[in-house]
């Protein structure tokens, strides 16, 4: 079984963003960034399956600017065979980086697609759900467990109402919670050989796909400050607070 | 052209957010259709019908949408699209789910989690957790938008008499199985629809001590929530979780224990009207956005905390 696993590139996770001024966007310049977390989610549990002999490659790739390859990098480094860098300036909705991982999955025929459920930039929560659709593939969102049997999976997914079990046969997709299990840290050997690994770069222009914008961001602005607060003394003000002064139990 | 909007439903009842998702619809546009996708799902139906904002309601019977399978639903909602110039629905695990595949067949850029309608092609949507609000214009001919529940108040329910019409069925997708849902039953008010929400954090250290919040929960007739370290530490089940990849909730009062206050966790609950933290730690992040803050050790605070209630004459409920 063959594991094609998309990462993205995003602001740090701990990163306090700021808007830009001008309202055109929040400031990435000299920002941390890193690989979305759940998308570390998604390496990890492929080169989990892999080290239990159920899996044969893992092929990591992203879609992005030159640095969008760091995030390949750090996956190498933790186990994925080979990396895919697809090359595109500038930033891509959801649907057209699913058309782009739909050419690249007809070539690769890889027989699983994990990802992250969301990116923590754009929180749109989309691109999983839209290649599958493109594919006509199976989809397990939100996944918190996965068992693989043979040609299946059974996947647990993290839904409103508690948990959902679900068995897919493959080819399938998977989305990642942060749930699914505790991404490891790159051992410094590992490092230095994941720099040898070999990284395929295809321009997006050469995929033949539309990727024009369709919607138009009109403006970024900081959400509304919430008023300062006070600090209470101890419980019984607490109390006393929430009755006359909040009206709130 | 209308508005479809993709009712939330468990078969017998309509699910609460269906009613606010209604109000973005109409906010849309004023003609607004929805469609029910289920099994045995008259009662559900029906209630869609009486909500006054619906104009009329379709509905679709098979067996293979009992249990609301995206792979089963997207092509239903595909082949009635071509009548409408948007597909609403909310934007929880449901709707995420379920849009997207929809909007990927009809070739639409989504629009993810709107909190607010500004005209049919223009929408505010928060990113990076909250931390920054984006208004997004859309190009697509067809529109497909999810929106954050709790930024839209629920439409009125009773009153109206759509008319209701059976659509045809789609074929079964036969590579996805159900297997099972555990939903975790509890007599406390539904976690994104509560008045009053006490969430616990990892300074709970162990589920046990999660009894202290349940009291407290009890006595206000609060939902419970947790923080994802405290779901992850294993205190609580993941139906708990307020944050950026859990719940987003809005109630007129949080309570927060020994929660530090991640940007995950604020993205999930600082839109609250009264929010209170109570933590030992003084710098925690969590005070920033407290309107009442109580830098107090949370296993002493607690105990007294049920205390104090005790001693009113009366609680709001």
């Amino acid at each position: 079984m063959k594991i094609l696993v998309a990462v993205k590139r995003v602001i740090d996770y701990n990163v306090q963003i700021r808007v830009k001024e001008d309202g055109s966007g929040v400031v990435t310049d000299n920002v941390k960034m890193s690989t979305n977390p759940p998308d570390d989610n998604a390496i990890e549990e492929a080169v989990k399956i892999k080290e239990a002999g159920k899996a044969t490659e893992v092929v990591a790739i992203t879609v992005g600017e030159q640095k969008a390859q760091e995030t390949v990098r750090k996956a190498l480094a933790v186990g994925a065979d080979r990396g895919i860098h697809v090359k595109v300036d500038g930033i891509l909705e959801p649907l057209a980086v699913s058309k782009i991982l739909q050419k690249v999955v007809d070539k690769e025929k890889p027989d699983l697609v994990f990802m992250g459920k969301q990116a923590i930039d754009d929180d749109c929560n989309q691109t999983g759900q839209m290649l599958s659709a493109l594919l006509n593939w199976p989809q397990a969102t939100f996944a918190s467990k996965i068992d693989v049997k043979d040609n299946k999976l059974e996947v647990t997914r993290e839904i409103d109402e508690g948990l959902e079990t679900i068995e897919i046969n493959v080819p399938a997709i998977v989305t990642c919670d942060l749930r699914l299990n505790e991404p490891r840290y790159a051992s410094l050997p590992n490092i230095m050989k994941a720099k040898k690994k070999p990284i395929e770069e295809i321009a997006a222009s050469d995929l033949g796909v539309d990727v024009s914008p369709r919607l138009e961001q009109l403006k970024v602005e900081e959400p509304p400050k919430r008023k300062a607060g006070i600090k209470v003394a101890n419980v019984a003000e607490l109390v006393q607070k929430l009755k006359n002064e909040a009206k709130v139990i | 052209m209308a508005v479809l909007l993709i009712a939330e439903h468990n078969n017998k009842a309509l699910r609460p957010f269906t009613l606010n998702a209604a109000t973005a619809a109409s906010q849309i546009d004023t003609d607004v259709h929805a469609v029910v996708i289920g099994q045995n799902s008259a009662d559900a139906v029906k209630q869609l019908s009486e909500l006054p904002v619906i104009k009329k309601v379709l509905s679709v019977e098979a067996a293979h949408y009992e249990n609301f399978t995206a792979e089963n639903f997207a092509p239903v909602i595909v082949k009635l699209a071509e009548n409408y110039s948007h597909i609403v629905c909310s934007a929880n695990t449901f709707g995420k789910n379920l849009m997207p595949r929809i909007a990927a067949h009809l070739d639409t850029s989504q629009v993810s989690d709107i909190i607010k309608v500004i005209s049919p092609d223009t929408f505010l949507r928060p990113i990076y957790a909250g931390n920054a609000f984006a208004t997004i214009k859309s190009n697509d001919a067809k529109k497909c938008i999810t929106i954050r529940p709790t930024s839209f108040d629920p439409c009125e329910s009773t009153g109206g008499s759509a008319q209701i019409e059976k659509v045809d069925a789609s074929d079964e997708f036969s590579n996805t199985k159900f297997i099972k849902r555990e939903e975790i039953k509890s007599d406390r008010p539904e976690l994104g629809t509560a008045r009053i929400v006490v969430s616990g954090g990892r300074g709970m250290q162990s589920g046990d001590n999660f009894k202290l919040i349940t009291e407290i929960a009890d006595k206000l007739g609060a939902a419970i929530g947790a923080s994802r370290a405290a779901v992850d530490a294993g205190y609580i089940s993941n139906d708990h979780q307020v944050g950026q990849t859990g719940k987003v909730v809005v109630p007129d009062l949080y309570i927060a224990v020994g929660i530090s206050g991640a940007i995950q966790h604020l993205a999930g609950m600082k839109e609250s009207k009264v929010i209170v933290a109570i933590n030992k730690d003084g710098e925690a992040p969590i005070f920033s956005v407290a309107d009442y803050g109580l830098e107090a050790d949370l296993f002493e605070a607690l105990p007294q905390f049920m205390e104090e209630l005790n001693k009113l004459n009366t609680i709001q409920k």
